[in-house]
């Protein structure tokens, strides 16, 4: 570093003070040393060390009793017993009664320890020296000369083989524990790019199916202001639809999960969002596309969409344009239309991944 | 052992030891002969702890450490870490045939049906708050006194890493009971990996072992919350305490008291009484607070469900800092060449430990700043190191104010604001509020000099009006005791180094590198005429206090 | 009564106290002559909406227009149906007392019956919701907590909070806590989506998966015991950061403080 510069600017440890009483006269700050001890009333009144002695008995004498009180709530006490405590309201009295006995029990054998340590036990002060902790320079050369005979006597700087080969089977061999590694999970594939919607196409559409009733959507339930989530109906792939009993419906729902809102046509800003909704009707993914939370705040009046989480907010007259918030984009929309008995279908997959932003997402 | 039998092996030495004077002694000798137990506490028996309340701040650390492994070991008995797929019919009739994991169910039998399970439960969470709280307050206590300085560079980031791990195994333990808020900051922390550039699909699929949220995630969390983290804890936590028995406790100035010794009172018996006492105390108080307060009531979260959410979605208090640092992120997103980087998320993502990090290399810089290469064990008061102390304090409001971005809509609900003004307030308040902390604290500790350089000068001010003969009114002043003036003066003040010349003795032209006049730029910042009141000298006081009569 | 005898004297004093002698004599009559009950029943209705349309006029059509037709300071009635009146002035929100971000619950200034009246004018100016009676949003099923809590996660929650505790939106508007709100006006306001909440009409939240909302509200806001202790809020995890920082660390360093403190000395000699 900076060698150049001198360290003769550092004070030097207590250079303005003397140490100990002979530089007390001519230096007011100099250390007089320490105070001499005082005695505590315990020190010198017996009564008062008595007295002290009894309070600490008590205290674990206490202690004794909270763990009594512990065992016997333990065993006496239902554990859907509810009652009521001010001002904490209606708790388990269980719970209440196991941490207040269990903690008076503890608090006072701490509170007996210190009281005994600080009443009753010695409190004059000891100085202890302290040594430097590093060794002297004769420890010092010793040790390295001891380190260079040793690596002498292994010859690892003289045969530079040994030395590569090892170096070389050293950095190999955890290889073998990152290669160990690969099992932990599939590739990921397409499997952020597609979701369950992938079957839909005009042949073999999807119908919307309502999160709450389990029924098919038909576009005139969903009225203007109002809020719907909807998942896949019956396809090729699950002829029942994505239902919670299904193995994989968490993995399913995480992307699958839509938001149904009716705008009036002419208050749709986006033209390219009415023309993917039916009528109004418009299927947006309900999985924000910041870190994934389920975004569904979804304000009527201001067509705003507000993820909980992270507070992104979405323009839903607009695309689900984001207007606020860490989002980096709008939330993908699902096209969707009504088939001939005026169900709404979706005939094909979100045109872009749902969820949260990957490296290969294409925009 | 006994003479009988020496006598037939004659060759064997008699042992030089003195007879042990009773079973306990006998016992003693017996474990010395294999453990070497006298040589060890020779040295540590009478060990000297100094006693100030800021030195157990650490001991808070440690004894809810020790809680939490003593709960979370009972707590393994009754969790099953698994994503099995369950239908709940337990005692909690709200929830009752409704799905969800294993290990949710079980949290909830945890919960509801084994006895003093919810206590347990309670006292585990709850003292891992605490936990997280006294390591974050006793680092800053290190911080503010300067204790992190030579020899103790080493142990500071063994506390460090101790604070950094602690973040994440208490972010791990939330995350295990599955329930719809701790399912919502696994989402969350999919996203944040999927994030990361290149590799953060790859990283994100071998994590969950496949697609989110897959049935592998509670179990790997739970071996790494349980077992890999707590483990590497552990060894850091016996080096961190070695460490304070092999450098001795610092203490604070005062009389009798130098670098060369430590004051106090010894291990056995005060502090094995005060230190363990306080064990007691602070489980007391632990499983007081699990009897009175409600913490993480799964129950009412209701189990995960990828597609359903909670408002007031908060990670616990010690991952606030991060979360603020996502929900006021901007949000930035680059797409080209058929790729994305989630700049909105992986901006914060890497922010998050570099604020850590910022205070963790602190005390190397300021070693590098002063070039002290000596021990240090009397303590620093904060007001007689500025720049230290007010960096310190700029860097707790960054933490605060990040905080409070990470609870905006708590705070606009409850205080009746704009949750998007506090998201604006947070963004520009990063910047500004630090800066404006670390002046005004700065300010306040030369404030603090000044009262000291006044007090040791001109005494203490008694209360005491005097009218002098002339009809003027002075207030009296008493001088210090010596005790005093030592301890008010016992400080070091650096000077700032100098750059040398700039042509040397042969009136060459000097070359001075950069880093040499960053140095001492940074030293001229730290220890120049703005940022210290030079402590009274012998010869002021003298002057003063020879001149009687006068206040 | 100070409020009443200051109003003595307005304008509309007189045309209140005639709207309550009509009521007073209609409900006598209506008592008197049970004969004739199907014919009192609707001229009773007519009334009741000719005594709404009064009261319209002088606490609401200043926003809302004379014949609910809204304005630039209120939106149209027409065919928001009685039952968004009764959850407006049931609350308290209407009428709304200043502009702001959002129209606040406050004490509510109308009788049942006046609200009733005012219920009857809107509805007659349109089709929309009809306020429930209380078998519509009263659950029987035993399990119906159960289903209304994941009804509720589902469709509420993301702003309600998981206990009903209410939480923030954008630019200063929040979703209200649903803690001691009728039952009542738990359906109404699932049925009518006031003001930023979003409608969760018949055909796609029928009136049986309301009422289990309505049951698991009534559990979750109000019944619901805390066994664990202090509830801090019901606002998970940042009141509990507060809470240890301030009482667990709090006490535990005041501890620390008298574990540490020195003995005092007995009085120097």
């Amino acid at each position: 570093m900076s060698h150049d510069m001198s360290d003769d600017k550092l004070p030097a440890h207590g250079a303005a003070h003397g140490h100990g009483e002979t530089a007390v006269a001519d230096n007011p700050f100099a250390d007089p040393g320490l105070p001499a001890h005082l005695p505590r009333r315990t020190d010198i009144d017996e009564r008062a060390a008595n007295r002290a002695e009894r309070q600490v008995s008590l205290l674990f004498v206490l202690s004794m009793l909270a763990t009594v009180g512990f065992i016997a709530s333990y065993v006496s006490i239902d554990p859907d017993k509810i009652v009521y405590i001010f001002p904490l309201g209606h708790v388990s009295a269980l719970n209440f009664a196991l941490g207040m006995t269990l903690g008076v029990a503890l608090f006072c054998i701490g509170a007996g320890a210190v009281h005994w340590a600080r009443t009753l036990m010695s409190d004059v002060e000891h100085p202890a020296e302290r040594h430097p902790i590093e060794a002297d320079d004769e420890v010092r050369a010793d040790v390295i000369e001891q380190f260079k005979t040793g690596a002498a006597e292994s010859g690892f700087g003289r045969r530079k083989m040994i030395r590569n080969t090892l170096i070389g089977s050293m950095a190999l061999v955890p290889l073998s524990g990152v290669v160990l590694l690969r099992d932990l999970g599939p590739l990921p594939e397409k499997k952020l790019i597609n979701t369950g919607w992938e079957e839909a196409t005009p042949a073999t559409p999807i119908r919307l199916v309502n999160m709450n009733t389990n029924e098919p959507l038909k576009a005139e339930d969903i009225v203007v202001g109002s809020l719907t989530f909807a998942k896949p109906g019956p396809s090729a792939l699950r002829p029942a639809g994505l239902q919670e009993s299904d193995e994989d419906f968490q993995q399913a729902i995480a992307k699958d999960a839509l938001m149904l809102i009716r705008i009036q046509p002419e208050d749709i800003k986006d033209d390219k969002s009415r023309n993917l909704g039916f009528e109004g009707v418009l299927a947006y993914s309900k999985i924000c596309t910041h870190v994934g939370c389920p975004i569904s705040l979804y304000e009527q009046q201001t067509h705003h969409a507000l993820c909980p989480c992270h507070q992104s907010t979405f323009d839903l007259s607009d695309g689900a344009r984001v207007i606020f918030g860490p989002a980096g984009h709008p939330l993908p929309q699902l096209k969707i239309t009504t088939d001939a008995s005026g169900y709404l279908i979706a005939t094909e997959d979100f045109a872009e991944p749902v969820g949260p932003s990957f490296w290969e997402r294409r925009a | 052992m006994s003479s009988a039998t020496g006598n037939k092996q004659a060759a064997a030495p008699a042992s030089t030891r003195a007879k042990p004077a009773n079973k306990a002694e006998a016992a003693a000798d017996y474990l010395d002969g294999r453990l070497g137990i006298y040589s060890l506490a020779k040295a540590n028996l009478r060990k000297i702890f100094p006693d100030h309340w800021s030195f157990m701040l650490g001991e808070i650390c440690l004894y809810t450490f020790i809680i939490i492994i003593l709960t979370g070991v009972y707590l393994t008995l009754f969790f099953k870490p698994s994503m099995g797929e369950v239908v709940y019919n337990g005692s909690y009739a709200p929830l009752d045939g409704i799905r969800m994991s294993e290990a949710y169910a079980s949290t909830l039998n945890i919960s509801f049906e084994v006895r003093g399970g919810l206590l347990i439960r309670q006292i585990h969470h709850w003292a891992a708050i605490v936990f997280v709280a006294a390591m974050f307050v006793h680092m800053m206590r290190v911080f503010f006194t300067g204790a992190f300085r030579k020899p103790r560079e080493i142990n500071w980031i063994f506390g460090f890493l101790l604070l950094f791990l602690g973040f994440f195994d208490g972010f791990l333990g939330y995350s295990l009971p599955d329930d719809l808020l701790s399912g919502t900051g696994i989402r969350f922390m999919e996203g944040a990996i999927l994030a990361v550039p290149l590799v953060g699909t790859y990283l994100s699929f071998f994590l969950f072992g496949g697609e989110f949220p897959g049935t592998d995630i509670v179990p790997r969390f739970f071996t790494i919350h349980v077992l890999l983290i707590p483990g590497v804890m552990l060894g850091l936590l016996v080096a961190h305490l070695i460490l304070v028995f092999y450098h001795k406790h610092t203490q604070w100035a005062g009389p009798g008291k130098t670098e060369k010794n430590v004051v106090g009172m010894p291990l056995m018996p005060v502090y094995m009484a005060k230190a363990g006492g306080f064990f007691f105390l602070v489980f007391g108080i632990v499983a007081a607070m699990s009897a009175v307060a409600s913490v993480n009531p799964v129950w009412a979260y209701g189990p995960y469900r990828p597609d359903q959410v909670s408002t007031d979605a908060q990670p616990d208090w010690y991952m606030g800092f991060a979360e603020g640092l996502i929900r006021v992120m901007p949000g930035w997103e680059i797409r080209a060449w058929g790729h994305t980087l989630n700049l909105g998320v992986f901006i914060p993502l890497m922010l998050f430990p570099l604020v850590l990090v910022a205070i963790a290399v602190y005390p190397f810089i300021e070693s590098w700043i002063t070039g002290d290469k000596r021990e240090h064990h009397i303590l620093d008061r904060p007001r007689n190191a500025p720049v230290r102390t007010a960096l310190g304090a700029a860097w707790i409001s960054l933490y605060l104010v990040l905080l409070s971005g990470g609870g905006n809509d708590l705070i606009a609900t409850h205080f009746h604001l704009s949750l998007n003004d506090i998201t604006y307030f947070v963004r520009v308040g990063s910047f500004v509020v630090p800066v404006v902390v670390f002046f005004v604290t700065k300010r306040w500790c030369l404030g603090l000099q000044r009262r000291d350089k006044e007090k040791v000068l001109h005494g203490r001010e008694t209360g005491v009006i005097k009218r002098l003969p002339h009809g003027e009114f002075i207030e009296v002043h008493a001088q210090l005791p010596q005790d005093k003036l030592h301890t008010l003066t016992a400080h070091e003040q650096y000077e700032p180094v100098e750059l040398p010349a700039a042509t040397d003795e042969n009136g060459v032209a000097r070359k001075v590198g950069l880093v040499t006049k960053t140095r001492a730029k940074l030293s001229e910042s730290m220890f120049g005429e703005h940022s210290q009141i030079p402590k009274p000298t012998a010869e002021e006081h003298q002057e003063i206090t020879s001149g009687h009569g006068h206040h | 009564m100070k409020k009443l005898s200051a109003r003595r004297r307005h304008p509309l004093a007189a045309l209140v106290v005639l709207i309550f002698a009509l009521v007073a004599a209609g409900g006598l009559y209506y008592a008197f002559a049970p004969a004739q009950a199907a014919q009192a029943d609707s001229s009773s209705q007519s009334l009741e909406i000719e005594q709404g349309k009064r009261l319209f006029a002088v606490g609401c059509s200043s926003c809302h227009g004379l014949n609910g037709q809204g304005s630039s300071m209120g939106p149209s009635l027409v065919g928001v149906g009685s039952a968004a009146v009764d959850f407006q002035v049931g609350t308290g929100r209407m009428p709304a007392q200043q502009p702001g971000a959002q129209v606040p619950r406050k004490k509510n200034i109308y009788s049942q019956d006046e609200i009733d009246q005012l219920a009857a004018f809107v509805a007659s100016l349109g089709p929309g919701p009809a306020t429930p009676t209380k078998e519509q949003y009263t659950a029987t099923e035993t399990d119906a907590v159960a289903k209304g809590g994941e009804l509720f996660r589902t469709n509420c929650s993301q702003c309600h909070n998981f206990a009903g505790a209410g939480g923030a939106l954008t630019q200063g508007k929040y979703a209200p806590s649903l803690e001691n709100v009728d039952p009542k006006y738990i359906y109404e306001a699932m049925q009518t989506g006031p003001q930023n909440m979003p409608s969760f009409p018949e055909s796609t939240m029928p009136e049986k998966q309301k009422q289990e909302i309505v049951a698991f509200v009534r559990y979750q806001a109000n019944e619901a015991p805390n066994p664990g202790g202090l509830s801090l809020g019901s606002l998970g995890p940042v009141t509990e950061g507060l809470f240890g920082w301030i009482f667990g660390l709090g006490i535990l360093i005041a501890i620390a403080i008298w574990v540490a403190a020195h003995t005092t000395k007995a009085k120097k000699s």
